[in-house]
């Protein structure tokens, strides 16, 4: 079993057959996490770097986590810490690394594009843990376990994603992946945070939450960034909780139950109603235990690990 | 590339003479005597050394209205004189050179400085003065001033006049001395953060887009502008439908406005973005595939008149980070001819004397220098160009001392063999 890209940059044209092999796999480690022992040989002597040029607690956490239940050596990267802030280049800085002759690097960095730039400069496989506004694919993998394991399929089924998708590439992995394993989707948000272009990607684009939550079979809320409130893309947080905001009086309007997810971190109160967060239609805890399953798989997948009994 | 003093007497003999002066084409020979022309026709001389041609167009040395030799200030990138060899190895005799440098030409005492330095070029080359000081778009430079060190037009180059009451008085200012104005025209606040043009694109690869807009509104505004105050407009690096509609309109009510197309918005769509090519990073932006056709459309009409290059040299290190970070431009002298026949002349069919006016007559007379080149006594500015071979541009090509060239592994059509100005021959 093998992907048969060498890196995981973004869903953009990535087989959908990959993309069923990752998540098959990811409900093979989901098995793993939950035995007393969580911990398998699978990449025993593998190195992984995990280069992060922006602030992440849960997707650096997540990946380490993996890399570790794999058994693989594991390198931390931060910016805040690195010689970054001693004016060397991001191409010096990871030429750098890969002369100290790692397998892999995991890349979170605050421009579009940046993980392909680095495919460039590095033999090792690169896995993109996001790129500014462009991709986050192994968060869209996770996403998509997450629906897999609630509903059992993909294709046909029915995905809304909520917020700003301008600046989201969580939104745009989604849309990615969703489309090539046959869902549909729905994006809704304030007009000023969805991309003018955004339908030329093959979605629907719907202002109206309660027409989107009636023909949702899941709903995928994204954070709202406070800092965008200055720039005047929406007025104010009342007025978006009132258009936007995920509630429980929004929610039982509707006869059908459709599943909450929220790629974290939340804003209570604001994108989603803790009620609502906390709620039963809510999986976005299973999207955690997903996440490291997930990026075990890919880890796995793209390391070619030795097949684990 | 050679250069070398040319003979008491050269003979370019036989090949095919392309006056856009006089928008005539025939077979026959150039005499330059004293760097000067000295006969256009059938010409039979003694003692004359002899530029075969055979199979090869004479024509007017080109004229680019629109370069950056970054001296003052960043002469890694490029300086006057090897921004000359660039523009030799493209054709070019002339050459207006914006004012962004470090310091900004924003004074009498700095163009005098362009000025001087060009003086010792092998190539003319022209300061345009920034219109207001420091390039801020708040106060006016003393153009007049300027005029007399040598200024040929004004523009803040790629800090667009946001004030409409500064790009008022600019144009009366600047009007009044018969220069004309140049404003890179695009809407700051529109534009906003764009690196790129805004469309299916820019969204796939999540970078914040330019729209196109931001250029079609500014380009109104000045054109209401140099209506209402008379003066002269030149519109630079053109990169919409939209724009080339706006200018389209005007000049039937107007008719002192001229405007520039680069090569690169003529042969690029967006698409070629698709793997974050940083030399692929201009201002304005490479756009869609409907405006790169409405510009070929603008051209052929002659809504279009000039092409003009827009050579932005850049280091390495400016271009090889992440596309956000990585600066605009692209240079672009050496490769200008092969890619502008190449789609004008040769996929489009149009005529290739229109695509020579534009590099010629066209330019030239927007600044209003002499452009009837080929007659007697005229100080030799001449080009000699094989149309129609095919050939791949290299990093040997380029005499820049930058490299950032999108064109680079492009199989161009049409080369330049011989440029011949200031008394020096070279051969290509």
């Amino acid at each position: 079993m093998s992907l048969q890209q060498k890196h995981l940059l973004g869903l953009e044209g990535y087989p959908a057959e990959d993309i069923q092999t990752i998540i098959d796999t990811a409900f093979t480690f989901r098995e793993v996490l939950e035995r007393p022992i969580k911990k398998v040989p699978s990449l025993q002597g593998k190195t992984i770097v995990n280069l992060f040029f922006e602030n992440s607690t849960r997707t650096r956490i997540s990946f380490e986590l993996a890399q570790k239940r794999l058994s693989a050596d594991t390198v931390n990267f931060s910016a805040s810490t690195s010689s970054l802030k001693k004016g060397e280049s991001f191409k010096d800085t990871v030429q750098n690394i890969e002369a100290m002759k790692i397998d892999a690097c995991v890349m979170r960095h605050p421009a579009p594009g940046a993980p392909l730039r680095l495919t460039e400069y590095v033999d090792a496989v690169v896995i993109n843990a996001g790129d500014g506004t462009h991709e986050h694919p192994t968060q869209a993998i996770l996403d998509m376990t997450s629906l897999q394991e609630k509903f059992g399929y993909l294709n046909g089924l029915k995905v809304g994603i909520v917020g700003d998708i301008s600046h989201s590439r969580v939104a745009l992995s989604n849309m990615h992946g969703l489309i090539t394993m046959g869902a549909e989707v729905t994006l809704c948000g304030p007009a000023t945070l969805i991309p003018p272009h955004i339908k030329e990607l093959g979605v629907q684009v719907n202002y109206n939450i309660d027409e989107v939550i009636e023909w949702a079979d899941a709903l995928n809320v994204l954070r709202i960034q406070m800092e965008r409130m200055g720039v005047s893309l929406f007025p104010s947080i009342r007025e978006y909780r009132s258009l936007f905001g995920i509630t429980t009086e929004r929610l039982t309007k509707h006869k059908k139950e459709i599943v909450i997810m929220h790629p974290g971190p939340m804003n209570r109160g604001v994108e989603i109603e803790s009620a609502v967060a906390d709620g039963d239609q809510a999986i976005i805890l299973d999207q955690v235990l997903n996440g490291v399953a997930s990026r075990m798989a890919i880890l796995y997948l793209l390391l070619g690990g030795k097949a684990e009994s | 590339m050679k250069h070398k003093k040319l003979a008491k007497k050269t003979l370019f003999k036989g090949g095919t003479i392309l006056d856009p002066a006089a928008d005539k084409e025939f077979k026959g020979d150039v005499l330059v005597e004293n760097g000067k022309i000295a006969a256009v026709g059938n010409i039979a001389v003694d003692s004359a050394e002899v530029i075969d041609c055979q199979g090869l167009v004479v024509t007017h040395g080109f004229c680019d209205l629109h370069v950056h030799f970054r001296e003052p200030g960043r002469e890694d990138k490029e300086t006057l004189q090897t921004g000359s060899i660039a523009a030799l190895a493209g054709g070019f005799t002339r050459v207006f050179a914006m004012p962004n440098t470090d310091p900004p030409i924003d004074s009498p005492e700095s163009v005098r400085f362009i000025a001087e330095k060009a003086e010792a070029c092998p190539i003319h080359i022209h300061p345009i003065g920034a219109a207001t000081k420091g390039q801020l778009g708040k106060e006016l430079t003393e153009i007049s001033g300027m005029v007399q060190e040598g200024a040929m037009a004004f523009s803040d180059d790629g800090l667009p006049i946001m004030d409409g009451g500064v790009m008022r008085r600019v144009l009366e200012y600047g009007g009044m001395l018969d220069k004309p104005i140049i404003n890179h025209a695009e809407d700051v606040c529109l534009r906003d953060d764009g690196v790129m043009n805004e469309g299916r694109m820019s969204t796939r690869l999540g970078l914040p887009g330019n729209p196109v807009v931001a250029e079609g509104v500014m380009v109104h505004r000045d054109l209401e502008l140099a209506k209402l105050t008379g003066a002269k407009l030149h519109v630079p690096h053109i990169s919409t439908a939209s724009a080339t509609e706006l200018v389209a309109k005007m000049k039937k009510h107007y008719e002192r406005i001229s405007a520039e197309v680069s090569p690169h918005h003529l042969y690029f769509t967006d698409n070629d973005l698709h793997e974050f090519n940083t030399n692929l990073k201009v201002a304005p932006p490479i756009r869609s595939k409907t405006d790169r056709m409405e510009l070929i459309k603008g051209f052929k009409t002659g809504v279009i008149d000039c092409i003009a290059t827009d050579h932005a040299p850049h280091t390495i290190e400016d271009k090889e980070s992440t596309f956000d970070l990585a600066e605009f431009g692209m240079i672009g002298l050496e490769s200008c001819l092969g890619v502008v026949l190449k789609i004008l002349v040769h996929e489009e069919g149009i005529d290739l004397m229109t695509v020579i006016k534009a590099l010629t007559v066209n330019p030239r007379d927007v600044m209003g220098f002499n452009s009837n080149l080929f007659t007697d006594n005229a100080p030799v500015e001449l080009t000699v160009f094989d149309p129609s071979e095919t050939w791949e541009f290299t990093k040997d090509d380029i005499y820049s001392k930058s490299s950032n060239s999108p064109f680079i592994g492009k199989v161009l059509a049409g080369k330049v063999k011989y440029t011949v100005v200031k008394g020096q021959l070279t051969s290509v």
